[in-house]
């Protein structure tokens, strides 16, 4: 797809989102709209899936790491026809099959995930099998920069350097906020890039919020390699809200009747210029 | 004599010699679990993770995903404790059909102190929807568990000890499935119903009893879930007396399993395994005995338990 359009796309999933997430009363919006861009091109340009064969043999598989941000991927599921609009109305009612949290019941996810730190070593042994199976897939892990306080990730990073998985894609999500506030105040990541390099990794930096950016960086990985890849996605938490930028109080805000009508308008005018273009 | 964990390992590389998909994990505990040989003849379809059992189980969970069967190995007492939550979410709610075989379970560790044991298994895995727990008793029934499990399509915890143990079966003509238990004896006075490696001692406890005229019926309870409900119930409604026998807290495991079988319609119990303290040192026979669960231990108390009715 072209830039424009996968912006469009972005956008229009973002719209959704919000309205997703006002009608719940519930989610985690402030980082559902930090990673959007990236699950927008991963779904739509990167990865190798079939809504209709949701279990393909050959699809890419996607591991939401960062689970809590879980309306991201609904959204993301449903404009692709994983899963039906009526499916996804349903969030945050008595019975859903939709939890707060990816769970297999929905179509497209992989694995159950919302405990911080788990995603990262599934990935390794899905990467694994792919190799052991001699299958060309190629695993993605989106995982939160919060989340990095989780030890589990490192004992992943080693294993995936050990077994040379070059079809594994990490991706952190560096909003900069976590439910408290500035990860640097509750506890220091920096620096991640040099980190994830002395444990062997091929680390890129990617401006998350650029789609652009991100095609470019995500089109570059070379599957071959030897190193597992790290994609540092800096972005900004409640992108795309001009209200919810940046403010770690919309890590799991929920818009009032007045907030949501601005948010829609705000992203309903950037749809329109999109559509022009 | 054959320690289970050995008798596992080996069925496992037999199997795995003609079916590719088999897959051992470890976390740098080939030696302790004995898959020396598998490593060292299936190098592709072993994975080292390193001291770090969190990491195991998760990538466990993403081989299975992806088609393998998965065997994950290493001490009972760190598979259900550093990588509980693993265990939780990535085999038991993600279903991801991943066998973890908790080796030196129970006391069997004994000396190296309450770190290494893990007495506390069966009453947390019992918990988790979707989860599966067996504690086979001897070599012969661990042999057979391999073969079952290899296909299994749910995530199944495996615990054996460490030590080799005599044979509760001493040919292999005899049945062995996935939620049964098997009667080793039977009477009429009561029923004593062990696991895993304490079954060997119910049943020499049995036939002391038999000796002194004390009818004992015996049942192997390797499968704690699914467990035989039936084979409970029908105990109790024949023999009216039970006593269970665990290496394991007397909170949660066997014992409070069996209770809440029976809970509607209950009959005198005994619960025998570890009480709530941490189990004093020495080797597992020891322990045993200290505890009252070894053969002269299960007979006193049965004798003692039906005089008191």
């Amino acid at each position: 797809m072209k830039i424009k359009d996968l912006e469009l796309q972005s956008e229009r999933n973002r719209k959704r989102l919000v309205e997703i997430v006002y009608k719940a009363k519930a989610g985690h919006i402030g980082g559902d709209l930090s990673c959007l861009n990236v699950l927008t091109a991963l779904y739509y340009e990167i990865m190798r899936v079939d809504a209709h064969n949701p279990r393909w043999a050959a699809r890419d598989h996607f591991v939401m790491s960062k689970g809590h941000c879980v309306e991201a991927l609904y959204v993301t599921l449903e404009s692709k026809g994983f899963i039906s609009a009526e499916v996804v109305d349903t969030l945050g009612q008595f019975g859903s099959i939709l939890s707060g949290h990816p769970t297999i019941e929905v179509p497209g996810i992989e694995v159950n995930s919302g405990a911080l730190g788990h995603g990262l070593s599934i990935g390794v042994g899905m990467a694994l099998a792919a190799k052991m199976n001699g299958a060309d897939y190629r695993t993605f892990v989106l995982m939160g920069d919060g989340e990095q306080g989780e030890g589990s990730i490192y004992e992943a990073a080693m294993a995936a350097h050990q077994y040379k998985l070059g079809n594994l894609v990490a991706i952190i999500d560096r909003n900069h906020l976590q439910i408290s506030g500035d990860t640097e105040q509750v506890m220091a990541l920096e620096s991640i890039a040099s980190r994830w390099s002395a444990f062997g990794w091929d680390v890129v930096e990617m401006n998350g919020d650029d789609m652009n950016d991100i095609v470019a960086k995500l089109s570059a990985i070379d599957y071959t390699s030897s190193a597992p890849h790290l994609l540092v996605s800096h972005t900004s938490k409640g992108k795309g809200v001009s209200f919810m930028e940046n403010k770690a109080s919309w890590h799991h805000g929920v818009p009032n009747e007045e907030q949501y009508q601005q948010a829609m308008q705000e992203i309903s005018e950037r749809i329109a210029v999109l559509e022009e273009e | 004599m054959i320690a289970c964990r050995k008798s596992f390992t080996d069925t496992l590389l037999e199997l795995a010699r003609v079916d590719k998909d088999i897959v051992a994990v470890t976390t740098d505990a080939r030696g302790s679990v004995t898959l020396g040989a598998f490593a060292d003849e299936l190098p592709e379809q072993f994975v080292e993770c390193g001291i770090a059992e969190q990491n195991a189980v998760g990538i466990s969970a993403g081989l299975a995903h992806s088609g393998k069967k998965v065997f994950v190995c290493g001490p009972a007492c760190f598979y259900v404790a550093r990588s509980l939550e693993q265990v939780k979410v990535d085999l038991a709610y993600s279903r991801n059909p991943v066998k973890i075989l908790g080796v030196s379970g129970g006391v069997a560790y004994g000396a190296l102190g309450a770190t290494h044991h893990s007495l506390h298994d069966m009453a947390v895995l019992r918990t988790f929807p979707g989860m599966n727990i067996v504690l086979p008793c001897d070599a012969r029934q661990t042999r057979k568990l391999v073969s079952l499990l290899v296909d299994y399509p749910e995530p199944v915890y495996v615990r054996v000890g460490r030590a080799a143990v005599p044979d509760v079966y001493e040919n292999d003509d005899f049945e062995f499935s996935i939620g049964k238990a098997n009667r080793l004896l039977d009477g009429k006075d009561l029923t004593i119903i062990a696991t895993g490696e304490t079954v060997y001692h119910a049943y020499q406890a049995g036939l002391m009893l038999r000796e002194k005229g004390i009818g004992a019926r015996v049942l192997d309870m390797a499968w704690i879930k699914p467990c035989d409900r039936e084979a409970v119930k029908q105990a109790a409604a024949d023999t009216g007396r039970i006593i269970t026998v665990e290496e394991h807290s007397r909170c949660g495991g066997l014992g409070a399993m069996v209770a809440e079988i029976l809970s509607e319609n209950p009959v005198p119990m005994r619960i025998l395994g570890i009480p709530d303290e941490n189990a004093v040192h020495g080797n597992s026979l020891e322990i045993f005995a200290h505890y009252g669960l070894d053969a002269k231990g299960i007979y006193t108390n049965a004798v003692e338990f039906l005089q008191k009715l």
